[in-house]
């Protein structure tokens, strides 16, 4: 089983960048008449943030980075490690962390990986950037997360194009002997591969001539094979039942209460999924903060972007915070932290 | 687990169709032919399931069936 605890390492800063650009879903053209209302409702997406041609999720998290190492007046050439954790990167290769090494200024005694995950991205990029840092004492840790889903859905899907919003955000880590240890859940189930799934582009299925055709799938769902196939029923299905169940299993391996716990974050993944979660695990609202009304689906983003947008004041006052972020989808892939902060250094969201 | 009847299963279905009048669903229902059904409306009737049921309904469930029995015998197993 994937439990396991991490000492010493701790969070000393949270940053978030969104784009400027709004979309809202009003007066969005890929509903079919009368179905907007209904799906503000039902998802809780009002309006999502939508990345320029030109800008990539390195971009905003590049630029998270660069105002979140302002503000920690961190040495950069302390910096041992560098993660990025998408399912946009700016190229199929090289990794995005080396080139964010470079843009950052890091020093080239760093080491650079890249982690392609979405919804579970941000618990699994926490547990793979405190593991290494742990066991290497390594100094200081930079984790990139973000995605730019608008890029990869069909405009003409409205399972998909209204849901998800653009993000990048950075978590900064240090190596303290006096850090709370992380506590971790973490669980994959392959066989929903397809559940959430481009299908052409990688080597199963090459891009060919016929990857670009658009195939009309049902009423107001039309895509080609390079753009994201989404199964709202099995998505729904699975998160409802897996996210409860990996909190549950986070709680009884350690010991831990949900009473003590101050603040749950949940990957955004849609509100009626999310409450029902919430609801499952007998957790008050006060306790569950969300970020869909105004940025959607954010994809791996969407933990640091909900702590960011909606309890920015509580991270940085010195109380301390007991968190669990838990983060659900696409592979299926799930994880859930158990983590304390206090003193948070954390910057307003940063448009570009 | 305990099996849960047809007849529980079609009143709390007749919920989630709640612009429907619940005397004209039974099993005999193509339920994804009623006015009111759309994607938002197969959502709620899964979480209707679990919450009610606590019994899971994929995506093939709803789409490879037509009439409420035939969803009620694929999800009660």
């Amino acid at each position: 089983m994937a439990a396991f605890k991490i000492e010493h390492i701790k969070i000393s800063g949270i940053a978030a960048c969104i784009p400027e650009t709004i979309q809202s879903n009003i007066d969005n053209p890929v509903f079919l008449p009368n179905s907007a209302e209904d799906f503000i409702n039902t998802t809780g997406v009002l309006e999502r943030r939508v990345a320029d041609c030109d800008v990539c999720t390195s971009d905003m998290c590049y630029a998270a980075a660069e105002k979140l190492l302002d503000e920690l007046k961190w040495d950069r050439s302390e910096v041992d490690v560098i993660m990025f954790v998408s399912q946009t990167p700016d190229y199929i290769l090289p990794v995005t962390s080396a080139i964010l090494q470079d843009r950052l200024h890091f020093s080239n005694e760093c080491l650079a990986i890249d982690m392609p995950l979405g919804c579970s991205g941000y618990v699994y990029g926490i547990a793979n950037i405190s593991s290494i840092m742990s066991a290497g004492k390594l100094r200081k840790g930079i984790l990139c997360v973000g995605d730019t889903p608008s890029k990869t859905v069909s405009l003409k899907d409205k399972s998909t194009q209204p849901l998800f919003g653009d993000a990048g955000t950075v978590t900064a880590f240090e190596y303290s002997e006096t850090a709370s240890p992380m506590l971790f859940h973490l669980g994959t189930d392959g066989s929903g591969y397809k559940t959430i799934i481009i299908p052409h582009g990688g080597y199963r299925n090459p891009v060919n001539e016929n990857s670009f055709g658009t195939r009309k799938i049902a009423e107001g769902i039309e895509r080609n094979s390079c753009q994201l196939a989404l199964d709202g029923m099995d998505v729904f299905s699975f998160g409802i039942s897996q996210a409860p169940k990996t909190v549950n299993a986070l709680l009884q391996h350690f010991g831990l209460n949900k009473e003590d716990t101050d603040f749950f974050v949940f990957h955004q993944a849609n509100m009626m999924m999310n409450k029902m979660i919430a609801k499952k695990l007998n957790l008050p609202a006060e306790k569950v903060p969300h970020s869909l009304k105004r940025f959607g689906n954010t994809s791996s983003a969407s933990i640091p972007l909900t702590i960011i947008s909606e309890l920015r004041e509580n991270c940085t006052s010195h109380e301390k915070i007991k968190w669990i972020f838990c983060g659900f989808g696409v592979g299926l892939s799930w994880g859930t932290v158990y983590v304390e902060t206090a003193g948070l250094v954390c910057p307003e969201i940063i448009e570009i | 687990m305990s099996q849960i009847k047809l007849i529980e299963f079609i009143e709390k279905l007749a919920t989630v169709f709640d612009e429907t009048n619940p005397a004209t669903i039974d099993a005999d229902t193509k339920f994804k032919e009623l006015d009111e059904w759309d994607s938002m409306k197969a959502l709620s009737l899964i979480a209707m399931a679990d919450d009610e049921f606590n019994l899971k309904v994929r995506g093939d469930d709803i789409r490879n069936s037509v009439t409420v029995r035939d969803l009620f015998e694929k999800i009660n197993r």
